[in-house]
């Protein structure tokens, strides 16, 4: 019997363990990834005592919103996220508007030292001045405490301007552009009439890298926000969540209900904070893939 | 219109005089493209090249009154001073050996479940896999460590309950410097092999399914169809993946491992980057951490450039 014929024959069995090993893996890894997600879940429709006690792991325990309706009367968290709403939105347009208008002339193959600049931005991905002199520049600049000190240093995310131009270049033909510059079009017209319009999945990918960005952001926040009214969301997530304080409940209960309360609604913190882009993941979820897809060609 | 694209295919031919004036000519008659990125460029330069030139207060003592220019000059006295510090040792230790762990063991994860979700054949399944190892990617630092606090919880969390279950004494996982480094890398894999996995994944969808025709033909079993195929068809995208990493060796997790610094746990937990957070911004000491920046800066840069340079010659594959 020829070596080939036995390997033939012998190909179901090693099959067969082979999926197993596959799917067992897999299986393992959708319950590590997915089990902290649904304790936490869980944990924030309990009720605060039995959660407390580490009764619940893994389905909720005498089901209760003490906890989100606790959340409800507490002003800090709806400021945190009204203030990281208008960082976002605002903070999005900023950075859509700065990184088209790079990187539609840096994709024109007809740009004079578009090669130079391309360099100059490049470089900034491997090199930087760092922490402490960019914090003395947003100081100096006067924007400590105020919006823009969260928008403006990180207005332009290079790599997302490189994954744009790469998109202009290669997804756009250049045989169109020529025309519309024939029929007299101006590029600036080009870009908001042809260009944009025909750029949508990549545009809808930035917006939600950038969107997704802000919302998670705490770090700016932390060095240049001192004012507790203009704390975003993450800020006022870190106080309840890392720092622990009692008196993010409100109300006239005993010190043993505040400890309990403080307890209890970091879980449904954790759920509230989340929720915007867990909603939203379903949908976009393609799109970011898609992105990152996009990315990788030039990467 | 004519006249212009005729003058433009006949100048390359032309003396190499006439090309300055070509250009001039080209650039005005784009003028609105330089327009476009008018403010871009000047984003660049002051919130990129701006942080690079007030970079020199490493080499001074800046003091905020006399301003960047101002500020006497020390040489190299922040860097030795920080060279001899009794932290100096823990830092860099901790700063390389977090990022050295996480390169050994991380990365090659994402490089793992790739390989697995190629060869899962049911499609549905396939997909499942990967949508629920992308969701950590999009929750928060801030509520990662939140939920590291209370599913590691010694009192309430489901880890020591299970500890405890069994007989054990709960363990304060977040406040034992022993902790830190497994808990900090692994609650990392979690968020994100799923998202690190897609590049490869692309990569695998990419390779000639004809090569696993052939090799099933031969006999080649699964396994060495996965060994001898898939790994060697993406080994170009690991290769740059890798670069690109090392090129972030020395700021890898920053925010987080701030988040989850207490006390406690500060051996094992205190970094470069973290130092340089509250000993600069917190303290104020302005030219001794820029320095302390600098120095991490330097040494990821040197990385960066040596790792290419290796791949360009072992692999032809490189950055550059």
């Amino acid at each position: 019997m020829s070596k080939q014929a036995a390997a033939v024959i012998s190909r179901p069995r090693d099959e067969r363990v082979f999926n197993a090993i596959v799917y067992t893996i897999a299986s393992l890894i959708i319950l590590i990834v997915l089990y902290p997600l649904i304790f936490v879940i869980s944990a924030s429709f309990s009720d605060p005592a039995k959660v407390l006690n580490g009764e619940v792991w893994l389905l909720p325990k005498s089901v209760s919103l003490d906890a989100y309706t606790n959340i409800f009367h507490n002003g800090k968290i709806w400021t945190g996220y009204m203030n990281t709403i208008i960082y976002t939105v605002v903070g999005t347009i900023v950075n859509m508007i700065l990184t088209i208008l790079a990187a539609y002339p840096l994709s024109r193959p007809d740009l004079p030292g578009r090669k130079v600049l391309m360099v100059i931005i490049t470089l900034t991905m491997f090199f930087g001045g760092g922490l402490i002199p960019t914090y003395l520049l947003v100081k100096n600049l006067g924007m400590l405490d105020t919006m823009w000190a969260l928008i403006v240093p990180g207005a332009i995310s290079t790599y997302n301007l490189i994954v744009m131009r790469t998109y202009f270049q290669s997804s756009i033909p250049w045989e169109l552009q020529e025309a519309a510059h024939i029929d007299g079009c101006s590029n600036w017209r080009l870009l908001v009439n042809i260009i944009i319009p025909l750029s949508k999945p990549i545009l809808a990918v930035m917006v939600l890298f950038y969107a997704v960005g802000h919302w998670n952001s705490f770090f700016n926040a932390l060095i240049y926000i001192r004012d507790e009214g203009r704390y975003p969301l993450q800020l006022v997530l870190r106080e309840i969540l890392l720092i622990s304080q009692t008196d993010a409940v409100d109300g006239n209960v005993g010190l043993e209900n505040k400890v309990l309360l403080a307890e209890s609604i970091k879980y449904a913190v954790i759920i509230i904070s989340s929720l915007p882009i867990l909603i939203m993941y379903p949908f976009v979820q393609r799109h970011f893939v898609k992105g990152v897809m996009i990315g990788s060609i030039k990467g | 219109m004519k006249s212009a694209q005729v003058q433009a295919t006949a100048a390359p031919s032309r003396v190499s005089a006439r090309r300055g004036r070509r250009i001039w000519i080209q650039m005005v008659k784009r003028y609105d493209l330089y327009l476009m990125l008018l403010v871009p460029i000047a984003w660049y330069l002051i919130f990129h090249y701006g942080p690079l030139y007030g970079l020199q207060i490493a080499f001074k003592n800046f003091n905020p009154a006399k301003g960047i220019i101002g500020s006497s000059w020390v040489g190299f006295d922040h860097f030795e001073r920080f060279f001899d510090s009794y932290y100096f040792g823990r830092l860099l230790w901790n700063t390389l050996s977090i990022n050295l762990f996480s390169l050994l063991i991380a990365f090659p994860i994402s490089i793992v479940l790739a390989l697995i979700v190629n060869e899962i054949r049911s499609k549905s399944f396939s997909k499942l896999l990967q949508n629920i190892t992308f969701i950590p990617h999009f929750i928060s630092v801030v509520v990662i460590v939140g939920i590291l606090n209370v599913f590691l919880s010694p009192t309430t969390g489901p880890i020591n309950s299970l500890i405890e279950a069994f007989g054990g004494s709960p363990i304060r996982f977040l406040e034992e410097a022993g902790w830190f480094k497994t808990i900090f890398i692994g609650s990392n894999i979690w968020q994100n092999m799923g998202w690190q996995s897609i590049i490869y994944i692309a990569a695998l969808s990419g390779i000639n399914p004809q090569l696993y025709e052939a090799a099933k033909m031969d006999g080649a079993s699964r396994m060495r169809r996965v060994w001898h195929i898939s790994l060697p068809g993406i080994v170009p995208v690991i290769v740059i993946m890798l670069i690109l990493d090392i090129g972030h060796f020395m700021d890898i997790g920053f925010e987080k491992i701030l988040l989850m610094q207490n006390n406690l746990n500060l051996e094992a937990s205190d970094v470069i980057s973290t130092f340089v957070y509250t000993t600069g911004i917190l303290k104020g000491e302005y030219s001794y951490t820029a320095a302390i920046g600098l120095f991490n800066s330097v040494i990821n840069l040197v990385l960066l450039l040596l790792v290419n340079r290796f791949a360009r010659k072992t692999s032809e594959t490189s950055l550059w």
